[in-house]
C-alpha cells in the first residue's frame, strides 16, 4: 500500500518533469503586466513579482530538481558501491581505509560543506552542483553497502564460487553485486531525497545556477521578492509543497520495502487485550 | 574505556580530515582563489586584504609540504585569517561573535526537538494499530520538509500575518544586550520561530526512528515476560522497552546531527539570526574564503564535539561499553 502510493506520486512528478513543459508549452522565463496576481483561472497558482507564472515554473522547475537529484544520487550511489563493495569484500588494510574515510564523510556537515565548494566554483552550472553534492552525500551508502557484503561475502555461493576459481572482480560484479540490488535502490532512493534537498537549500542560497528555473530558485526569488511581506502565498508554498511531496514519495516507498523486509513495522491493527 | 579512547581517536582523526580537507579545497578547486576574488572585484580589493589573504591560504611560492606546516602552525595558534567582508577583522573574531547564537539556539532547539520525538516514537510504537498511527503519515511528510520552507511558512503565519512573533534579528533594536532580564526575554521571543523550525524539521526523523526500534523491541522475549509477571504498563513501557530501544537511537541521532545543522545554516539566514550560519552566507557572496573556511572548520570540530558527546551519554546508558575486557 505504501509503495503503491510512494510509487504513485513519484509517477506524478516523474511525468511532470517528463511531458509537462511540452506540454504547457510557455515559457517559465516570460514576464508579463499581471505580477503579483492570486491564483486564478488563467494562473492557476499566480504570478511572480515579474509576472511570471507559477504554475509553469513548478513544471520546469521539476525538470531542473529531480535531475539534479538523479544525477547526483546516481554518482553517490556509484561511489558507495565501490567503495562500500571493495572495502566490504577485500577487508585487511583496505577495508580499514575505506571505513575510516566512509566514516569521517559521515560525521562531517555535508551542506556546509557543499556551501563551501560551491563558492569555490568559478561557474555553478546545473552538472558540477549535481557533483558537488554527489561528493559530500555517498558516504551512508557506502557504510550500508559494506555491511551487506560482509554478510554476503561468507555465504555458500560466494564460497563455492571462490572455490570454482572465479576472480575477485567476477565475484564482486557478478556473484555479490546482484544480491545487494534491493539495498542499492533504497539507497539510492535515500540519496536522491537528500540530493533535491541540498540542490534546493543551494539554490535557494542563490548559490546555483539562477537562470534554471528550479524549486530552490524559485524560493531564492520569492524570498528576495519580499513575498513573505506582501503576502504571495501562493509564491513561496508551492516548490516547498513539491520538494516535500516527493521526499514523501520516495520515503514511502523506502518504508515499504522495510515493512516487507521487517513485517513488525507495519501499521496493522494488533489485538492486545493486556495493555488497556 | 576502550570504546570511548576509540572514538576518541576516530574523532581526532577526523578532525585532522576536516583541517587538512580546509587546506585542500582552495587548492584542488578550480582556479587560484585571490586571483578569482580580484577579478570579481574588479580591482576593487585593497592590497592589504589581498596579502592577508594569501598569507591566511598560506599561498607562497614554498613547497606544498612547507605551506601546509605553516597553515597547521597558523591553526594551532588560533589563526584563521582576516576576513574580506568585515576587513580588518580576524576571521576568528568574527566567529567568537557569531557562535554563542548558533550555539544557544541549535543545542536548545536540537533536545527539544529529541525529547518531543523520542517520546512520541515510544508512544506511537506501544500505541500501534490505534488512531495515533494518523501521526506516521504527516511524519513521513515532514521528514521530507525542506528546513528553511519550515522557516518561511512560520515567518509568513506568525511573523507578518498574526504578527504574534518577530520575524529576524537576535534580540530587540530597543533593548541594550547585557545580563538583564529584559535582555534575556527578548532573545528566548527572538528565538521562537528559528527554535520552532528547527524542531518542527527535525522532530519526524526522531519520531520515526524511535517508533521503528521500538516497535522491533516489543516483540523481545523480556517485554513479553515484563508484561506477563503483571508490571505497570508504564513500566514496561519506559523501563524495559524504551530504555533498550534508546541505544540505537542515539547512535542516529548522533549520524544525523550533521544535517541538523545544514538545516539550521539554513534556518538562520531566513530569520537573519545574526549566527553562523548567516556569516557563512555572507562569506560566500562576498567570496571571502578565509571567512568560509573558518566558519566550514569551526561548523566541523563542533560537530564532532558533540557526537562525542553523544557517545558519552551511550557509554552512561549502556553497561557493555563499560566493560574492561572485550
Amino acid at each position: 500500500m505504501k509503495i503503491k502510493i510512494g510509487a504513485g506520486i513519484l509517477a506524478f512528478f516523474a511525468l511532470m518533469a517528463i511531458a509537462g513543459p511540452a506540454l504547457i508549452g510557455a515559457d517559465p522565463a516570460a514576464t508579463s503586466e499581471a505580477g503579483l496576481q492570486g491564483p486564478s483561472a488563467a494562473h492557476w497558482l499566480g504570478t511572480t513579482q515579474t509576472g511570471q507564472d507559477v504554475l509553469v515554473q513548478i513544471v520546469y522547475g521539476a525538470r531542473v530538481s529531480l535531475g539534479v537529484g538523479l544525477l547526483s544520487a546516481v554518482i553517490a550511489t556509484v561511489l558507495a558501491v565501490a567503495v562500500g563493495l571493495v572495502g566490504g569484500y577485500v577487508g585487511g588494510v583496505v577495508d580499514e581505509v575505506l571505513s575510516v574515510l566512509t566514516n569521517i564523510f559521515l560525521v562531517l556537515p555535508a551542506l556546509p560543506l557543499i556551501i563551501v565548494l560551491a563558492g569555490y566554483l568559478p561557474q555553478r552550472g546545473v552538472a558540477s552542483v549535481a557533483v558537488v553534492i554527489a561528493v559530500t552525500g555517498w558516504a551512508w551508502g557506502a557504510r550500508v553497502m559494506r555491511a551487506q557484503t560482509l554478510s554476503v561475502r561468507r555465504r555458500d555461493f560466494v564460497q563455492a564460487a571462490r572455490a570454482t576459481g572465479e576472480g575477485p572482480l567476477r565475484i564482486v560484479f557478478f556473484e555479490i553485486l546482484p544480491v545487494l540490488l534491493p539495498v542499492i535502490a533504497t539507497s539510492f532512493l535515500a540519496t536522491v531525497v537528500a540530493a533535491i534537498l541540498a540542490e534546493a537549500g543551494l539554490s535557494f542560497l542563490g548559490l546555483a545556477d539562477l537562470s534554471t528555473v528550479s524549486w530552490g530558485s524559485m524560493l531564492y526569488f520569492a524570498q528576495n521578492g519580499q513575498a513573505l511581506l506582501i503576502g504571495a502565498w501562493w509564491w513561496f508554498i508551492p516548490p516547498g509543497l513539491c520538494i516535500a511531496l516527493i521526499g514523501t514519495g520516495l520515503a514511502l516507498v523506502n518504508f515499504g520495502i522495510d515493512e516487507i523486509a521487517n513485517p513488525r513495522l507495519r501499521t496493522i491493527k494488533v489485538p492486545r487485550k493486556a495493555r488497556a | 574505556m576502550r570504546f570511548l579512547a576509540r572514538r576518541l581517536g576516530f574523532y581526532l582523526l577526523t578532525a585532522w580530515a576536516a583541517v587538512t580537507l580546509n587546506f585542500l579545497i582552495p587548492r584542488l578547486m578550480p582556479g587560484d582563489p585571490v586571483e578569482l576574488l580580484v577579478a570579481r572585484m574588479k580591482g576593487n580589493v585593497e592590497p592589504a586584504a589581498i596579502d592577508a589573504m594569501r598569507r591566511a591560504f598560506g599561498l607562497s611560492d614554498a613547497s606544498l609540504w612547507q605551506q601546509y606546516l605553516d597553515y597547521l602552525g597558523n591553526l594551532a595558534r588560533g589563526e584563521l585569517g582576516r576576513s574580506i567582508t568585515f576587513f580588518p577583522a580576524e576571521v576568528s573574531t568574527v566567529i567568537a561573535e557569531s557562535l554563542p547564537w548558533t550555539v544557544g539556539l541549535v543545542g536548545v532547539a536540537t533536545l527539544i526537538s529529541y525529547l518531543i520525538g523520542t517520546s512520541l516514537g515510544v508512544l506511537l510504537a506501544w500505541k500501534r494499530g490505534t488512531w495515533l498511527d494518523g501521526v506516521l503519515p504527516a511524519a513521513t511528510f515532514m521528514h521530507a520538509v525542506p528546513y528553511f520552507w519550515v522557516a518561511l511558512a512560520l515567518v509568513f503565519v506568525f511573523g507578518v500575518t498574526l504578527q504574534w512573533f518577530p520575524a529576524s534579528r537576535a534580540y530587540g533594536l530597543d533593548v541594550m544586550p547585557g545580563l538583564t532580564g529584559e535582555f534575556a526575554g527578548s532573545v528566548a521571543y527572538h528565538a521562537a520561530l528559528p527554535a520552532v523550525t528547527i524542531v518542527v524539521a527535525s522532530m519526524a526523523d526522531r519520531i520515526l526512528g524511535m517508533r521503528n526500534v521500538m516497535v522491533t523491541t516489543l516483540g523481545e522475549d523480556y517485554v513479553v515476560m515484563a508484561e506477563a509477571k503483571g508490571l505497570t504498563s508504564r513500566r514496561v513501557m519506559w523501563a524495559y522497552a524504551a530504555r533498550n530501544a534508546i541505544l540505537p537511537n542515539i547512535t542516529s541521532f548522533a549520524l544525523s546531527l550533521g544535517f541538523v545543522v545544514g538545516g539550521s545554516v539554513l534556518t538562520e539566514i531566513v530569520f537573519s539570526y545574526p549566527g553562523i550560519g548567516s556569516m557563512l552566507l555572507k562569506g560566500v557572496e562576498n567570496e571571502d574564503f578565509p571567512l568560509m573556511q573558518g566558519i566550514f572548520l569551526v561548523i566541523s570540530l563542533a560537530v564532532l564535539v558533540a557526537n562525542f558527546l553523544a557517545d558519552l551519554a551511550y557509554v552512561l546508558l549502556d553497561p557493555r561499553t563499560r566493560q574492561e575486557s572485550e
